[in-house]
């Protein structure tokens, strides 16, 4: 795949912003309805295909591009692996998006984009052109990050970072340990998708092995030397699955990891460990899509966080995991709040909608053990230099069962009303 | 709705219409220990005898030390979760740290339903459900506090809303359309269908309880942090027309 248009407008906001202008050249062919593409049908591509649907009221053409037709949200897919929920609750069609919001569906692979031409090309072969790009392809690997792994061992070594037959394998790989064995996680570097995502996953993870293989040992090797809530997950941990964890952190060699898959090794600062299954989380970057368009600033897509327009071409908005917009954490919740700003800033410019000023908001739930759960939260303004962090909460160490009890019920309430503002 | 007959409505709906006068008159003059006197809202003879139930936990009057909960001098103007030597909930430490202090609604509402009022409360009680019940043993344990003056300028409205909030705030007619746009933030957790589960439904709830629920958030008088935290950043401007939209939303 060719393609790298970085620079073709002058590599600033100023001159994108400018250019975005003379919109209208694209819209000549059929319906002269202004179109709207956005690329990836996640949390925040789903989202933000919806409300633009929804509010333009049939005066914008909205096309979403997703390759597969079944998203299986990450979100709960690690209640899934401790056997909380099955794969089928955690599953969404695009039927409503269609039916209910008249968006065009298109289930294929976004190749290629023209941003000179404004247009997309798919994997099947067609193109389409567009008046403004909506891209939310969530999160890559970077290559390398981890010696010994690469995507051809990540049936071996699943990362199960993205949702679906990945999260299946670590499932089943999991519970086919043998009595006493042990897991390893190979951690991720910051920032990275879903911040307590690897630790809810090592307590979901121990919870099956408590009622499984209860002599069975977990690992972590983790180049960070803190992590999200902390203070949480090892209050938690010790409560509930004492002596079964061991996380090591940078000074003691966890970010000196190398993994060999045909070997089932892990070796942590040169100390060689046999393992039973592993689960290799490498450091992440934006999905591919985003550097072929040539919007990408190291590893990720700078944005305007009154807009989420690209800093570099601002007819193309750039949502959730993908986006480097400041203080927000990488999460489901944070996407689908973008793309509602997102939205907003799309039907305004094609439309002449009202704009209101930019609003963010994230809570993060994980669940420790079955019935015990946390959250972190905070919210967010749009200055010009980035999302900022206004106000934010925590759960605290001690707090009784109930409490615990009433958060993970909110956590499934969440999960309902998310899925329901994603999909329809 | 105009402000006189937004007054009105709000008056008919009070229960406790009747306590602000005659309390104000009946409590003049009483201190620690002070003769008890009748009166129209809570008898606190009556009162005595509903303490029956609290006797085994809570001490009251002189030399009152803590037990199993807190002794209940002063408890009238005095900070939630404050008192020395005692071991309070998080919940209820926090409360006062946010500036909760107890007056009549208050208690009056902690012992209607204590756990809902302070989810983690150690107060193993059920709640006393008697609005009556709840009159008397308040103006019993008034007689033990010093400053027993907190009596509600505005009676609140509706249960489970209780909270003041000014006329002038109520009477802020919402923009629903900018309701519409703000109430996309609500909607990543409350669905739209309605559904109750784990997290309330806020659809078709009317405008002014809406408004108060909210303004019972932003002043951090009701406790879940999230709401305190999505409230706190609402003008009043904007929770009028979040109140606007939900009101008419299908
Ligand atoms: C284990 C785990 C637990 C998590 N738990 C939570 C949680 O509890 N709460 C929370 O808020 N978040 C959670 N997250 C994070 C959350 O899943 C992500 O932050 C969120 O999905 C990001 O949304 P997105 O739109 O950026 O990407 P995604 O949701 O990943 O969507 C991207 C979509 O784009 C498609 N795509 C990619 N490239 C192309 C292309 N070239 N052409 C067309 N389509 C393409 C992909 O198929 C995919 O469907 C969790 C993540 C993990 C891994």
């Amino acid at each position: 795949m060719k393609l790298n248009r970085r620079g073709f407008l002058g590599a600033t906001a100023g001159a994108a912003a400018a250019a975005s202008l003379s919109a209208p050249m694209a819209q000549a062919s059929g319906s002269g309805k202004p179109k709207v593409v956005v690329i990836g049908g996640g949390a925040g591509g789903a989202t933000c295909a919806r409300y633009i649907a929804k509010d333009s009221n049939g005066e914008i053409d909205v096309t979403l591009i997703e390759p597969t037709r079944t998203y299986y949200t990450c979100f709960f897919s690690n209640l899934y692996m401790a056997g909380i929920r099955d794969l089928r609750s955690i599953s969404h069609s695009y039927g409503k998006l269609a039916s209910d919001y008249g968006i065009n569906v298109v289930h294929d692979w976004a190749v290629n984009i023209d941003r000179e031409a404004r247009t997309v090309s798919l994997a099947g072969g067609a193109t389409l052109t567009y008046d403004r790009l909506v891209l939310s392809p969530g999160i890559d690997f970077v290559d390398g990050a981890v010696p010994g792994w690469d995507l051809t061992r990540q049936n071996k070594m699943p990362h199960a970072y993205k949702a679906g037959s990945q999260s299946e394998l670590l499932k089943a790989q999991i519970e086919a340990m043998p009595e006493g064995g042990t897991f390893a996680m190979v951690a991720p570097p910051n920032p990275f998708r879903c911040p307590p995502g690897p630790y809810e996953r090592i307590s979901m993870i121990a919870h099956i092995l408590k009622n499984r293989n209860p002599t069975a040992k977990i690992l972590i090797a983790d180049p960070k030397p803190k992590f999200s809530k902390q203070a949480l997950f090892q209050d938690g941990w010790s409560r509930h699955y004492d002596g079964m964890i061991e996380w090591v952190g940078p000074d003691f060699g966890g970010g000196a990891v190398e993994v060999n898959a045909d070997e089932m090794t892990v070796s942590i600062d040169g100390e060689v460990t046999k393992v039973d299954a592993c689960n290799v989380i490498p450091a992440m970057k934006a999905g591919r899509i985003c550097d072929m368009a040539g919007i990408t600033e190291g590893n990720w897509a700078p944005v305007i966080p009154h807009t989420m327009q690209s800093r570099v071409d601002g007819s193309i908005h750039v949502l959730g995991d993908a986006s480097n917009q400041g203080d927000m954490p990488k999460s489901g919740f944070a996407a689908n709040s973008q793309a509602k700003v997102a939205a907003m800033a799309v039907r305004s410019a094609l439309t002449g909608s009202k704009l209101f000023p930019a609003k963010f908001t994230n809570t993060c739930w994980s669940l420790i053990d079955e019935g015990d759960g946390v959250k972190v939260g905070a919210s967010y303004e749009a200055t010009d230099e980035k999302i900022a962090k206004v106000d934010g909460f925590i759960s605290q160490v001690g707090e009784d069962a109930e409490l615990r009890q009433a958060t993970y019920e909110e956590s499934v309430g969440w999960y309902r009303g998310m899925t329901s503002d994603m999909f329809g | 709705m105009t402000e006189a007959a937004d007054k009105e409505s709000r008056h008919h709906r009070c229960r406790r219409g009747k306590i602000r006068a005659t309390v104000a008159s009946a409590l003049v003059g009483a201190a620690l220990g002070a003769p008890v006197l009748a009166n129209e809202f809570g008898d606190p003879e009556q009162g005595l005898r509903v303490f029956d139930d609290c006797k085994s936990c809570h001490a009251v009057g002189e030399g009152a030390k803590n037990r199993v909960g807190p002794h209940l001098n002063g408890v009238f103007g005095r900070r939630a979760g404050a008192e020395d030597g005692f071991s309070y909930s998080n919940g209820l430490a926090r409360m006062g740290r946010k500036g909760l202090v107890w007056d009549f609604d208050l208690l009056d509402r902690y012992i209607e339903n204590p756990k809902a009022f302070a989810s983690d409360t150690r107060m193993a009680y059920r709640g006393l459900k008697d609005e009556q019940d709840r009159a008397d043993l308040l103006a019993f344990l008034r007689q033990y506090s010093d400053n027993p003056g907190d009596i509600p300028e505005a009676p609140p409205t509706l249960t489970g809303t209780d909270h003041s909030v000014a006329p002038e705030i109520l009477a802020i007619q919402g923009d629903p359309d900018y309701g519409e746009y703000l109430s996309s933030e609500c909607t990543s957790c409350h669905q739209l269908s309605g559904s109750n589960d784990g997290i309330p439904g806020i659809i078709g709830w009317p405008a002014e309880d809406f408004v108060i629920a909210m303004h019972a958030y932003k002043d951090e008088f009701r406790p879940h942090p999230v709401m305190q935290m999505m409230a706190g950043r609402l003008s009043n401007e904007e929770i009028a027309a979040l109140a606007a939209y939900f009101e008419v939303v299908e």
